[in-house]
């Protein structure tokens, strides 16, 4: 499953504006873009690739239980951050690093995330409401929904937006948040990243129908953008969030991309793909192409070199601050377990202190 | 006091809930309208409009995930699910996000959601309509599990489950529902999590919770025509389970016998004969025993009186008890 006849693109894979009827509706928001907007997308492109790639390193090197790459899908990631207000709640599942750091969130949390620290832990309120990651598939569209449906019930001039990919299509939970959602009308925009791979199963195992077909199914429009292409991802995610904002109910966009590298660190896609396949979206990098775009538009290597060493900058900041990191406390086993007392955590918390006690004195 | 059925105590008791805090909502299938299959939350529409009282699609999966949802934008769900069998696809929500949220948010995001479940048998139902499902949320951390057994505590613990700030698994005995009791409007009696004793006695210590809490104080009336005096426990909670008045018990009888309508294979009941047996062992004169449900599938229902323990099959436990 490729580019399609509706496939929604606003920059080519060479770099250049596609004008065509698909287009039309969308290039007037790309239009209203400075300079400095346009830029920002490609220095979150750019730096969260590099923070990949480190964060990749830090767990090969034994420093991470895992990790999650994002790489090649920072286009359809960045340009759906930038279209959400600073209002709205972002409901990701695990592998949008890039936005949560636009909204605000320290991406270290995900490497603490990931070392085997916390569960996720960062404060939605404090992070741009971008809230925690889930882990097991689909589950978050659900919180998302019920979470819009409370934004609509109380008339707030919000929306909220979820990620999931294509193997997330076939859990039952993202079909449910679909007939919630239009059920109740509420104001969110169900984005599916298409990243063709469910670890190792291929999305035609998923869906024989392309994906943003499903929707209409439940009385949702659909629609399919290159999610390689920041500007596409920015401009039709902006106009759905915009239309569930003022009351046009749910919306749901495919963007199509590609997971250019592993799930994640324990999996090995040579294993179950063609390497014709890869290279086919290599030649559509979302970042490759914005690239070529900005200098068309007068951007001078002053800037890109700026942004390499920005990239450059946050990789040895993770790297410093991941050898830093210390062990958590056992406290933290029973911490936050509950909101309200409760005795039976109380009185392991209470033994497993005084176990360790007991060893004091002792030589190791 | 009034006199209310279990029905209409969870009623008042969810009436009272939604009038107290306009951020408690009810939802799920059919409760609306027509005020639910027990029409426990009968009128509750009608009186505070279809923006507090939802009829949500069918799925319990969407209906627990999207109370999740609510419960972050402030809200208090309160969710039924119609019956003890159709809990399952909602399991995943229930156990492996409503509970761990608050932990994976390490507090700062709290998740008070109530899941109403009407289950056991005695009702003469249909497969998957009579279970006791308890022990899977009692077993998993995150959760608190209660279970009322009269319509005095069926009233104050629903309000007791929607004012905590935890998750709550609110198990109403549903053959109980149409059962009277007086209700004391003004004294709330025994706290969320603490068990009772309902019946004082001097030789053996029943415990239950639920239905089978009317089942013991049957079986205590007959053995006390027999010359046997029982001390009845209604456990209430089932997690935490509160054992002190268990064990205050255990130390006076020397005997415990645990009764429960669900399978007693990793049960709440071998909960608690287990931490009896480690923190009583030398009150103890005789084994813990268990009398169950079996453990086999909820037969069909012409076969439930096999089944579920009754006054008889408690009574053969006391007497095993006290031949020790």
């Amino acid at each position: 499953m490729s580019y399609t006849e509706a496939t929604v693109q606003l920059l080519s894979p060479q770099g250049t504006l596609v004008e065509n009827d698909l287009s039309a509706p969308y290039l007037p928001l790309i239009e209203k873009l400075d300079d400095a907007a346009l830029k920002d997308f490609h220095r979150h492109m750019v730096v969260i690739r590099r923070f990949d790639i480190e964060a990749g390193n830090l767990q090969r090197q034994g420093q991470l239980a895992l990790w999650i790459p994002s790489l090649g899908q920072e286009g359809a990631q960045v340009g759906s951050a930038f279209a959400a207000r600073p209002q709205d709640h972002i409901f990701p599942a695990y592998r949008e690093h890039v936005v949560g750091r636009i909204r605000g969130l320290d991406v270290m949390k995900i490497i603490e995330m990931l070392r085997g620290q916390s569960h996720g832990g960062w404060i939605p309120a404090e992070t741009g409401n971008f809230h925690l990651y889930t882990l097991v598939i689909g589950s978050q569209s659900l919180h998302a929904t019920g979470y819009a449906m409370g934004q609509k019930f109380e008339g707030a001039d919000e929306a909220t937006m979820v990620y999931f990919g294509d193997g997330a299509t076939s859990q039952g939970d993202v079909s449910e948040a679909l007939v919630f959602g239009a059920s109740y009308q509420a104001p969110i925009v169900y984005f599916l990243q298409n990243n063709h791979w469910a670890i190792s199963v291929p999305v035609d195992r998923q869906s024989r129908t392309p994906l943003y077909l499903r929707p209409s199914g439940f009385g949702i429009p659909g629609v399919q953008i290159d999610g390689n292409d920041v500007l596409a991802a920015y401009a039709v995610t902006t106009a759905n969030l915009d239309a569930a904002r003022s009351g046009q109910g749910p919306r749901f966009i495919e963007a199509l991309t590609y997971r250019m590298g592993a799930h994640t660190s324990s999996d090995d896609p040579t294993k179950y793909r063609e390497r014709e396949e890869e290279q086919f979206w290599s030649e559509r990098d979302p970042i490759a192409r914005f690239e070529t775009y900005l200098k068309s538009k007068g951007a001078d290597d002053a800037f890109f070199s700026e942004v390499a060493a920005e990239a450059e900058d946050l990789a040895a900041d993770i790297r410093a601050r991941t050898f830093a990191l210390e062990a958590p406390p056992a406290s933290k086993v029973f911490a936050n377990v509950y909101t309200d007392p409760h005795p039976g955590v109380d009185a392991e918390a209470a033994w497993q202190a005084a176990y360790e006690a007991s060893f004091d004195g002792e030589s190791a | 006091m009034t006199e209310l059925t279990m029905a209409k105590a969870i009623n008042a008791g969810l009436r009272a809930a939604l009038a107290a805090d306009e951020k408690v909502l009810l939802m799920g299938e059919d409760i609306g309208t027509l005020g639910g299959v027990f029409r426990v939350t009968e009128g509750l529409k009608a009186e505070f409009g279809e923006g507090r009282v939802l009829d949500t699609p069918l799925a319990e999966s969407g209906i627990v995930g999207t109370a999740i949802g609510l419960a972050m934008r402030g809200y208090r769900p309160v969710c039924e699910v119609q019956f003890d069998g159709f809990i399952y696809p909602g399991f995943d929500q229930i156990t492996s996000q409503l509970a761990k949220l608050t932990y994976r948010h390490e507090g700062s995001q709290s998740f008070p959601v109530v899941i109403r479940v009407p289950y056991g048998g005695h009702i003469g139902a249909v497969e998957h309509h009579q279970e006791s499902p308890e022990a899977y949320f009692a077993h998993t951390a995150g959760l608190r599990s209660i279970s009322p057994a009269t319509p005095h505590d069926a009233y104050w613990m629903i309000q007791d489950a929607i004012a905590s700030n935890d998750p709550v698994m609110y198990f109403e005995p549903k053959s109980r529902y149409q059962r009277r009791g007086e209700v004391d409007l003004e004294n709330r009696g025994a706290a969320m999590h603490e068990s009772r004793v309902v019946r004082e006695g001097t030789e053996v210590t029943l415990v239950g919770h639920g239905a089978m809490v009317a089942v013991l104080l049957q079986a205590a009336d007959i053995a006390a025509e027999e010359g046997t005096s029982v001390e009845v426990i209604d456990l209430r909670s089932l997690s935490p389970i509160d054992y002190e008045p268990i064990l205050a018990s255990v130390q006076k009888t020397g005997r415990l016998v645990v009764a429960q309508e669900a399978p007693g294979n990793v049960s709440v009941g071998s909960e608690v004969a287990a931490t009896i047996a480690e923190r009583a062992f030398y009150s103890l004169e005789a084994p813990v025993l268990r009398v169950s449900g079996y453990d086999t599938p909820f037969p069909p229902a012409k076969l439930e009186g096999v089944y579920l323990p009754d006054a008889d099959r408690v009574l053969e436990a006391v007497d095993r008890s006290l031949a020790y």
